[in-house]
């Protein structure tokens, strides 16, 4: 991975990677993280809308073909997205880690 | 019998346009077109919807604006009339809080995407409103008063993008 994409994802992106490991539509992202954060992430249409599209042309997710119903694109996460959304648990596995062993064990 | 309001505005700032027909919804008066300036109400309940104003990235007509408008209304957002770029969308209260934008990149992106439609009209007007582009006539005053009426909000969402991008050192 380049030296600039080893940065933490934003929460959007996190949830967004993690909801795309099923095939969902814009809306079902949006539902998905709402009931799975139990209301705490509410993904914004716009903001998700953008980050779809920087996500597609970054390649972590693609869009899958459905010609039945080609008015709700859905997506899903690709290979090279499980790659960093890997790579983003191994960073806050390391950040609870540390955090315990200093603020206590709390995170235990 | 469903009652039919019209009301003249003009709003310089798209964030106090939005909390007025906020404003009005909270009253039941639910906005369902604009055309320049003349809004159209009508009578509901109390609160029914929610109302947004967005500056969107392409033309609302363009094949990439309507799929962004596509994508809205699979969210149960509704169009309620679009002018220029600019796109009033409103989404019933039941269904929960309504934001288009959910964190501080996305929302300094919008706020700059307003400045740069802004800056360039604010601008002209300026330099012909002081007359450097031409003979200046008195009528080039309305030029200069333009360019006020327009800097005010300008600089009203460049203070939201400073904050924003403080906060932004901080937090998402």
């Amino acid at each position: 991975m380049p030296p600039d994409e080893q940065g933490a994802l934003t929460e959007a992106v996190f949830y967004i990677l993690l909801a795309l490991h099923e095939p969902l539509h814009g809306y079902g992202i949006m539902q998905g993280v709402q009931e799975l954060t139990k209301g705490r992430v509410n993904l914004g249409p716009g903001t998700l809308y953008g980050a779809l599209s920087s996500l597609v042309e970054k390649g972590w997710i693609t869009a899958l073909d459905d010609a039945s119903n080609s008015r709700r694109k859905e997506y899903q996460i690709t290979a090279s997205g499980e790659q960093v959304f890997q790579a983003e648990l191994q960073r806050l596995e390391e950040l609870l880690t540390h955090a315990s062993l200093i603020a206590g064990g709390k995170w235990k | 019998m469903e009652m039919r309001k019209t009301l003249y505005r003009f709003f310089g700032n798209f964030e106090k346009e939005e909390a007025w027909l906020n404003q009005m919804a909270s009253q039941g008066l639910h906005c369902v077109d604009y055309v320049l300036c003349r809004y159209k109400f009508e009578q509901g309940a109390p609160s029914e919807y929610i109302y947004r104003i967005e500056l969107m990235e392409k033309d609302p007509r363009s094949p990439e604006g309507m799929a962004y408008l596509e994508f809205l209304e699979e969210a149960g957002i509704e169009v309620v009339a679009t002018h220029v770029r600019w796109v009033y969308l409103r989404k019933k209260a039941e269904q929960g809080p309504f934001d288009l934008y959910s964190d501080n990149a996305s929302r300094i992106k919008h706020y700059r995407r307003i400045l740069r439609l802004l800056l360039p009209i604010g601008g002209l007007n300026f330099f012909f409103g002081i007359g450097i582009l031409h003979n200046w006539q008195p009528i080039n005053l309305l030029n200069l008063g333009a360019s006020f009426l327009l800097a005010i909000p300008a600089w009203s969402y460049y203070q939201r993008i400073m904050q924003l991008e403080k906060e932004s050192e901080i937090r998402e």
